[in-house]
C-alpha cells in the first residue's frame, strides 16, 4: 500500500465518522471569524436556539470594513464613517460578546487580517484544522495544518457543531526546485504556478507545495503562495512542517508551552507526505527560470513575466479563450502585444492577506528607500496586516522610509484588497496591487488591478509603470 | 432550507467562464447584515451602468441592455446556464443568496468553483454539471428559441425538455438527499453527537494543546 499524503494523515487525524453514503464528519479545531461572513451565521444560531459547540477554539476580529485612516481609527467603532459597515463591526462585537468569543476588536493592538492574526498569535498550529468564513483560509496551511474557506452556513455548522461535512479532495503537488533569483518573491511563485495550472486547474484537489523553493521559503512567504491556492482553483494549500515552521511556532501567545510543547513538536514532525506517497497530479517547475510576474488580466491565470508583452486574442485558436482575452483587454484598457513595462499607473496598493506581512514591508522598503513617489501616481498605500505587524515595522523605521518616499502609511485591515472601506480605486485607474484577485470591479468599479510582489509593487510606485525591480535592487 | 424537487423554468445564458463571485454580488452589498434581499444586486455590475450602492433606489438605475437578465425573452428565468468554473473567487454566500433571492433555483455548467458548489446546496439551489458539448448543445438551443425552458428532476437525475432527448446528471448522494428533502444538516450533524464527543475525548489524550479549558 502506498504511504500516505500530509493531506491524507492530516484528513485521517480529524475524521470522526464516515457515512454510507461516503460523507464524512471533519473535526474543526480552530474558527476564525470577521465581521462580513458571520453575522448571518450568529443569527442562524439564535433563531434555533443553539450554542457554540466549544467556546475556546474560536477566534474573532474584524478586518474587512475597518477604515485603515488614523483619525476614523482613532476613536473606535463611533470613528466609522460608513454607516453599514460600522454596522457590521459593532454587530460582529455584539455576537462575540453574546456568544463568548474571543475577539479582538478594532482597538485591540492584535486586531488585523484574520489570515495574518492565527498565525501572528500561534492560535493556527500545525496539525490542525483551520476554517473561516474566506476562501483565503488556505494561508494557514504554511503551517502545514488542513485549511480552507467556508461559506456562512458552515460557518454556523461550525460554531453549533465543531465539524463540518465534507467529501476528500484529491491531492496533487506542485513541486519547485531549483533556487529563486534575486528580486523574485514567494508572489512571483504562487503566479507563476496559477498561470501555469490555471484558475481552475486545482479544483478538486488539495495541494501540497514542495520542493527546494519551499524548504528554501520562510514562513511568510509559504503563507503567500498558501493563500492564493483558491486563486488556482483549490480549497487548500500547505506545506510540510520542517524546522522553519517550528521555529516560527515557537514561543507565540497561543501556541503550546512546556511539556506540550515537547509533546506537540514530536506529534508535528510526521506532518509531511510519506516518500512512497501518491498524488493524483504532479506539477513540476524550476524556480530558477521564475521572473518576476504582473498580471495583465482580469483573472489571476493572466500573468506573465514583468518583461513580457500583453497577449493578443488574434493568436489565440480557442474561441472562448479569444473572447476571454478581448474582453480582459476592453475591461483593463490593454492593447494587444503592448509591452508590460509600458503600463502607467494611478494607484498603488501594498497590503492584503497576501501580502502584509513585515517581510512584505521590509521588502517594498528596501525597493523604496532613499526615493520617491512618482508623480503620476494618485496614490500609494501601504497597509499593515495587523497592529502588531505595524508596531513591528514603526520599531524598525520602516513607516518613515514608506513616508519618506511618499507613501501613505495606515492602520491595519484589509482595504484596497477588495474595497469594502473607503480605500477603492476610481473607473479606469490602472493599480500595482500586493492582493490576490484582479477580477473586475474588485479593487472598485471599474478599477484596474495588476497583482504582483511587494517589491514589484514599490518598484513601480517609484518609476510610475511596470519595471522590473531586478533592474532596482 | 427550501426543499428541490422538480424545477420548470426558463433558461438564461450567461456565455463567459470563470464568473466569480465578486461578479455575481459585489462587496459593497456584503455589508448586509441579512440573508436576503439581494436579487436586484444580483450581477450588479453586469446588470446596470452605473456603480450600485446599497441603499439605492435600483428601479431608477440606468439598465445595460446588452445584459442577458435585462432581456425579455429571458424575463422569470430561473435556470442559469453558464461555463466553466462558475463561481470562482470569493467564498462569500451571498453569492447564492442573490441567486435564490432573484429567482435562479438551478445553475447548469461544465464545471464550478468547490466553495460556491458547495454553498449552493445550503441553500437550495441545485448545480448541475454536464459535459462541455452538452453545456455547448445547451447554448445553442437556448439563443435559437426564445422561451427555451427545461424541466429539472432532481429525484430521476434527468434534465427534460432539451432537444435530443433527456440528459441524466448526478448529485452526491447526501446533498441531493437534503436537497430534495430540504434539511438543515446542522440538525443531522447534532444527531451524532455522541460520536463527536468520542472523537473529543480520544484527540485530548494525543494532543491536550488543542483543548484550552
Amino acid at each position: 500500500m502506498a504511504g500516505k499524503t500530509l493531506y491524507d494523515k492530516l484528513w485521517d487525524s480529524h475524521l470522526v465518522r464516515q457515512q454510507e453514503d461516503g460523507s464524512c464528519l471533519i473535526y474543526i479545531d480552530r474558527h476564525l471569524l470577521h465581521e462580513v461572513t458571520s453575522p448571518q451565521a450568529f443569527e442562524g444560531l439564535r433563531m434555533a436556539g443553539r450554542q457554540p459547540w466549544r467556546l475556546d477554539t474560536n477566534l474573532a476580529t474584524p478586518d474587512h470594513n475597518v477604515p485603515t485612516t488614523k483619525h476614523e481609527r482613532s476613536v473606535g467603532v463611533d470613528g466609522i464613517e460608513d454607516r453599514v459597515s460600522k454596522i457590521q463591526v459593532v454587530t460582529l462585537d455584539e455576537n462575540c460578546d453574546e456568544f463568548g468569543i474571543t475577539e479582538f476588536k478594532m482597538q485591540d493592538e492584535r486586531q488585523g487580517i484574520v489570515h495574518v492574526v492565527g498565525p501572528e498569535q500561534g492560535a493556527t498550529l500545525p496539525g490542525m484544522t483551520v476554517v473561516c468564513g474566506d476562501s483565503h483560509t488556505a494561508t494557514h496551511g504554511a503551517l502545514g495544518a488542513l485549511a480552507h474557506g467556508i461559506g456562512t452556513s458552515e460557518v454556523e455548522h461550525v460554531l453549533a457543531t465543531q465539524c463540518l461535512i465534507q467529501k476528500k479532495s484529491k491531492n496533487m503537488l506542485v513541486r519547485v526546485d531549483g533556487k529563486l533569483g534575486k528580486g523574485v518573491t514567494a508572489k512571483d511563485v504562487v503566479l507563476a504556478i496559477i498561470g501555469e495550472i490555471g484558475t481552475a486547474g486545482g479544483t478538486g484537489y488539495a495541494i501540497e507545495f514542495a520542493g527546494q523553493v519551499f524548504q528554501d521559503m520562510s514562513m511568510e512567504g509559504r503563507m503567500t503562495v498558501c493563500n492564493m491556492a483558491i486563486e488556482g482553483g483549490a480549497r487548500v494549500g500547505m506545506v510540510a512542517v520542517d524546522q522553519t515552521t517550528i521555529d516560527y511556532v515557537k514561543g507565540r501567545p497561543y501556541a503550546p508551552k512546556g511539556a506540550q510543547w515537547e509533546m506537540a513538536v514530536t506529534n508535528w514532525q510526521h506532518l509531511h507526505s510519506d516518500v512512497d506517497a501518491e498524488f493524483d497530479h504532479v506539477l513540476v517547475m524550476d524556480g530558477s527560470l521564475i521572473a518576476p510576474q504582473v498580471t495583465w488580466g482580469t483573472s489571476p491565470e493572466m500573468v506573465l513575466p514583468v518583461s513580457a508583452n500583453v497577449p493578443n486574442p488574434r493568436s489565440e485558436k480557442d474561441d472562448v479563450k479569444a473572447a476571454g482575452i478581448e474582453r480582459a483587454l476592453t475591461y483593463m484598457g490593454l492593447e494587444g502585444d503592448q509591452p508590460i513595462t509600458s503600463i502607467k499607473l494611478d494607484r498603488v496598493f501594498i497590503g492584503s492577506c497576501t501580502n502584509s506581512r513585515i517581510e512584505d514591508l521590509r521588502e517594498a522598503a528596501a525597493v523604496v528607500k532613499g526615493r520617491q513617489v512618482a508623480s503620476n501616481l494618485i496614490q500609494a498605500l501601504v497597509v499593515p496586516g495587523s497592529g502588531l505587524v505595524k508596531q513591528q515595522a514603526e520599531a524598525e523605521g520602516l513607516h518613515t522610509t514608506f513616508i519618506e518616499a511618499g507613501l501613505e502609511w495606515r492602520e491595519p485591515g484589509c482595504s484596497m484588497c477588495l474595497a469594502m472601506n473607503a480605500d477603492k480605486l476610481g473607473a479606469g485607474e490602472h493599480c500595482a496591487s500586493t492582493s490576490n484577485r484582479n477580477f473586475e470591479g474588485r479593487q472598485g468599479f471599474g478599477g484596474r488591478t495588476h497583482l504582483v510582489s511587494p517589491a514589484m509593487a514599490a518598484a513601480a510606485a517609484i518609476a510610475g509603470h511596470f519595471v522590473d525591480v531586478r533592474d532596482l535592487v | 432550507m427550501q426543499a428541490f424537487t422538480q424545477l420548470t423554468g426558463i433558461v438564461a445564458p450567461l456565455d463567459r467562464a470563470n464568473v466569480d463571485t465578486d461578479m455575481i454580488i459585489p462587496k459593497q452589498f456584503l455589508k448586509s447584515i441579512k440573508r436576503s434581499g439581494f436579487g436586484p444586486n444580483l450581477f450588479d455590475e453586469l446588470r446596470y451602468l452605473d456603480e450600485g450602492q446599497p441603499d439605492a433606489d435600483n428601479s431608477q438605475r440606468p439598465l445595460n441592455m446588452d445584459f442577458i437578465l435585462n432581456h425579455q425573452r429571458y424575463a422569470g428565468t430561473s435556470i442559469l446556464l453558464a461555463r466553466d468554473n462558475f463561481g470562482c473567487g470569493s467564498s462569500r454566500e451571498h453569492a447564492p443568496w442573490a441567486l435564490m433571492d432573484y429567482g435562479i433555483r438551478c445553475v447548469i455548467a461544465p464545471s464550478f468553483a468547490d466553495i460556491f458548489y458547495n454553498n449552493c446546496f445550503k441553500n437550495g439551489i441545485l448545480p448541475i454539471t454536464l459535459l462541455d458539448e452538452q453545456v455547448d448543445a445547451l447554448f445553442e438551443q437556448t439563443f435559437a428559441n426564445t422561451g427555451f425552458a427545461l424541466t429539472i428532476d432532481l429525484e430521476a437525475g434527468l434534465i427534460k425538455g432539451a432537444q435530443g432527448g433527456e440528459i441524466a446528471f448526478s448529485i452526491d448522494a447526501f446533498r441531493r438527499h437534503c436537497l430534495l428533502h430540504g434539511l438543515d444538516d446542522i440538525g443531522l450533524t447534532l444527531e451524532q453527537a455522541s460520536f463527536i464527543k468520542r472523537y473529543e475525548e480520544k484527540r485530548k489524550a494525543q494532543a491536550p494543546w488543542l483543548f484550552a479549558d
